[in-house]
């Protein structure tokens, strides 16, 4: 039997929408108060989700703890209480929670194979969240 | 199509062990969840049915029946009780979330009237929870 299993993490950051392609007018225009030279922060949820067969020995899709450890060294070490803008992953992108949401999937894509991933969905507030699917 | 939510809560003990398995192998697997006394948890449940709109109710299912279906063979059976020893599907299995939510589709899937069963989703904590569709 095939099931889909879904982890939400919190992790804190902040950032500032701003496009070196744009000009100030239009950055302003963009992105409004995102684009406050100082930046801004977040409180930002994570939920994963990713199926598998369930295992008849185990009862699962996959280890939860090998899904926690992953997401702890991979993802959350790297973006929690980081100033997304400084990172190198941003380095030519806009850290928007698209970008952040995309990034977040590719690593789990490269990196984490206990399960098969199905998406990543982030919550920017409790108002806004993004998913991607690949 | 429209798809209908029912949610429902219930708390219940359990520990995850596979007899096949040595005591080491089942807390190096397991961790926590191996203690042999068992912990617990308020699980939320979430029913998803779809189905076409009936033209003279204007209803996918009769909510009160979809209710009644789901205390009966659910809430029941599982609300308040030790999943291992109470619940016949886990004298077998272990009672993870996957196989909660497995074991709790196949009580509902032949008791619906109207609407079809879409999606049986069991929260183990509001950071975790699975969802079954029914698939093989």
């Amino acid at each position: 039997m095939k099931a889909h299993l879904s982890r939400r993490y919190l992790f804190s950051a902040s950032h500032r929408l701003h496009s070196e392609a744009m000009s100030q007018e239009e950055n302003q225009s963009t992105y409004g108060k995102c684009n406050n030279p100082y930046g801004h922060g977040h409180n930002y949820v994570i939920e994963v989700t990713v199926s598998g067969q369930v295992n008849p020995q185990t009862g699962m899709v996959c280890n939860l703890t090998d899904l926690d450890s992953f997401i702890e060294r991979e993802v959350l070490a790297r973006f929690d209480h980081e100033n997304l803008n400084t990172l190198a992953e941003f380095a030519k992108q806009v850290p928007t929670t698209e970008n952040l949401c995309i990034q977040i999937y590719e690593i789990m894509q490269r990196g984490f194979h206990h399960a098969h991933l199905e998406r990543v969905r982030l919550e920017e507030t409790m108002m806004n969240s993004f998913e991607y699917r690949g | 199509m429209v798809y209908l939510t029912r949610k429902a809560e219930f708390s219940a003990s359990h520990l995850y062990h596979n007899p096949a398995l040595t005591p080491e192998e089942n807390r190096r697997l397991f961790g926590k969840c191996n203690n042999p006394h068992g912990h617990g948890h308020n699980y939320t449940l979430e029913v998803t049915v779809k189905g076409e709109v009936d033209p003279r109710s204007g209803f996918v299912v009769d909510l009160k029946q979809l209710k009644e279906v789901m205390h009966r063979e659910v809430l029941d059976a599982m609300d308040h009780r030790f999943l291992n020893k109470e619940v016949p599907e886990f004298c077998d299995q272990i009672p993870t979330t996957e196989n909660i939510a497995i074991a709790i589709w196949q009580r509902l899937a032949t008791k619906l009237d109207r609407a079809k069963l879409h999606r049986v989703r069991v929260y183990e904590t509001p950071d975790l929870f699975v969802d079954f569709y029914g698939e093989p």
